[in-house]
């Protein structure tokens, strides 16, 4: 049987949902072992074996914390040289992504990124990747051992099975020289009233909004709607608006009831971290972006138009 | 706040952004179309203009890639940066990530940089696994994902940018740094700039030059499918009906 190893995800001690998604994926492929890094990871652990964990490695030391990426491969490379894993699971996190990245290099192995999923076949592991827009699906076979696979978040569902896992107290050699990218502080900026990945509504702003001025009215949509705002890459790159809103392969991936794309032409950048939602509404003014094919109801219009009378109506059914 | 900074930058030529991607009958992605400075980089590049401008040093762009990423480059060095470095050679086509941060590192190394610069992710690939990649090659700590970076002595400061707001991230040089498209606004180029870059120089190396093996592929593509589209639904005009319309689709997932 394949030996999985998945790399659960912390962030302030708190464990993050992808974490649980790779472990439901994990469970089809193999042997489960998780590990987990930093404060928090003994009460993560429990949680890792009700989904299906056989042996959990934590460790608490706050060093996998405050320091980037370098702990926690070293980490890494000491269990793999342990339990010679055929397959270590990764989010597509920023975080994730910078200790597998670390981790693929000092192993001389490759990685698979931007995965939306992974199945065991002829004694290895392929991959299935977007590419060309995301209207293509590449499958890719890793070669090396260990394979290492980055999945997209919500490319699966998490699900508990029960069970407990054997906590393994990882003798966790973090070399002094990996002490070296020091988080010394943490600032919060953006408070959200609805969290994006977790709205019902989530309507996103593109560049057919013609300018920060305007996402108001995206905000106004949402409040009537309980939903919240969202935004593509190009609108963040242009200091519209905080990164917290991007939504798309390296933003968030959401999937709600109902995704209103305003101004959004509907790049696979963006579209892979939306694409799963129940019904998609595109408002703009191209008939022929891409975000039309894709979306169960296009309105061709002025955004600045749209909105605000889809809020007004929204608000007067309401009543 | 005193010593010079020896910076390297690393940049790639990518399919303009604004163009249309096209596939060929093999399912590889059409190599004719209109090619740029990737927009991320031009960043990247800013960024180390400006912490030269501070400190004085160098900015060395490195750039793998074929023949024609020698234009990618050229902008750079119009912009304002001091030499270029192109990794080019028939075996590096189709690298993976691996193989691409081995080549970079390879050409990288014998610069003894104090700082790397790259794009958190490129415009095309977006997956940001080569700069964690590079760092881990290079023996460097990475500080990533930099909406500011600020460099005092042996002293490297960024603010990290999160989901929630920022991380104050320090290190000693040398580091790597990868940098958002939010950190500074690229110059133009201006005449005088792209006069001056025709006599920079850019040292072309092959696999070879850098010692590098192409080894087996790290990945093997077993096959190309479509992937699972969403129907198109309807498209109307904005008129009279159509917020109605919004509003019964809206009302069928029972959210209004």
């Amino acid at each position: 049987m394949a030996k999985i190893l998945v790399y659960a995800e912390l962030s302030q001690g708190k464990l993050q949902p992808i974490s649980l998604e790779l472990m439901a994926k994990a469970r089809e492929l193999g042997e489960v072992e998780a590990v987990v890094l930093g404060v928090g990871a003994r009460a993560a652990a429990a949680t890792l074996g009700t989904h299906g964990a056989k042996v959990v490695h934590v460790n608490e030391d706050p060093a996998f914390d405050d320091f980037i990426a370098e702990p926690a491969t070293d980490a890494l490379t000491a269990i793999c040289k342990q339990n010679a894993a055929d397959l270590v699971l990764f989010g597509f996190t920023t975080d994730s992504r910078e200790v597998a990245g670390r981790l693929a290099a000092r192993l001389g192995v490759g990685l698979i990124s931007n995965a939306g999923d992974v199945v065991a076949r002829d004694g290895g592991f392929v991959a299935k990747v977007p590419y060309f827009g995301g209207a293509k699906l590449a499958s890719m076979r890793a070669n090396h051992k260990p394979a290492v696979v980055l999945l997209r978040p919500k490319s699966v569902e998490a699900s508990e099975v029960g069970g407990t896992a054997e906590i393994k107290e990882l003798a966790a050699a973090i070399g002094d020289g990996s002490k070296r990218a020091h988080i010394i502080k943490r600032v919060v900026e953006a408070s959200e009233k609805v969290k994006l990945e977790e709205a019902r509504v989530v309507i996103s702003g593109g560049r057919g909004m013609g300018g920060p001025d305007n996402f108001p009215l995206l905000e106004d949509l949402a409040n009537a709607l309980g939903g919240a705002v969202g935004a593509s890459r190009a609108v963040v790159d242009a200091g519209w608006v905080p990164y917290s809103m991007q939504v798309g392969q390296t933003g968030k991936s959401v999937r709600p009831g109902v995704y209103i794309a305003v101004g959004i032409s509907g790049a696979m950048q963006h579209t892979v971290g939306m694409k799963a939602s129940k019904v998609i509404i595109a408002i703009n003014k191209d008939a022929e972006a891409p975000i039309m094919k894709m979306a169960d109801l296009g309105v061709v219009g002025d955004a600045l138009k749209i909105v605000p009378a889809l809020t007004a109506a929204v608000k007067a059914k309401k009543r | 706040l005193t010593s010079a900074l020896k910076i390297v930058v690393t940049v790639k030529q990518v399919p303009d952004p604004n163009s249309t991607l096209t596939l060929e009958a093999d399912n590889t992605l059409s190599r004719d179309k209109e090619v740029v400075l990737d927009p991320g980089d031009e960043c990247g590049i800013e960024e180390g203009l400006q912490l030269k401008e501070a400190h004085g040093g160098e900015v060395i762009l490195v750039c793998m890639g074929p023949e024609r990423a020698r234009d990618a480059i050229r902008k750079g060095l119009s912009m304002g940066a001091d030499r270029g470095v192109l990794i080019t050679d028939a075996h590096l086509a189709g690298a993976d990530a691996l193989l691409t941060a081995r080549a970079l590192a390879a050409a990288i190394k014998p610069e003894t940089p104090d700082l790397v610069i790259c794009s958190t992710e490129s415009y095309d690939g977006s997956t940001g696994m080569v700069p964690p990649m590079l760092a881990e090659l290079l023996g460097l700590p990475q500080l990533t994902v930099a909406k500011k970076v600020e460099v005092d002595g042996a002293t490297i400061k960024v603010h990290r940018q999160t989901s929630d707001g920022y991380q104050v991230v320090e290190a000693s040089t040398p580091a790597l740094v990868t940098v958002t498209a939010g950190i500074a606004e690229p110059r133009y180029a201006s005449l005088k700039g792209i006069m001056a870059a025709r006599s920079k120089e850019i040292k072309q190396v092959g696999l070879g030059d850098l010692g590098i093996d192409r080894g087996d592929p790290a990945e093997t593509v077993e096959g190309i499918a479509d992937a699972e589209a969403r129907k198109a639904g309807q498209v109307i005009e904005f008129d009279g009906s159509a917020v109605d319309k919004i509003i019964q689709v809206l009302a069928e997932a029972k959210v209004v």
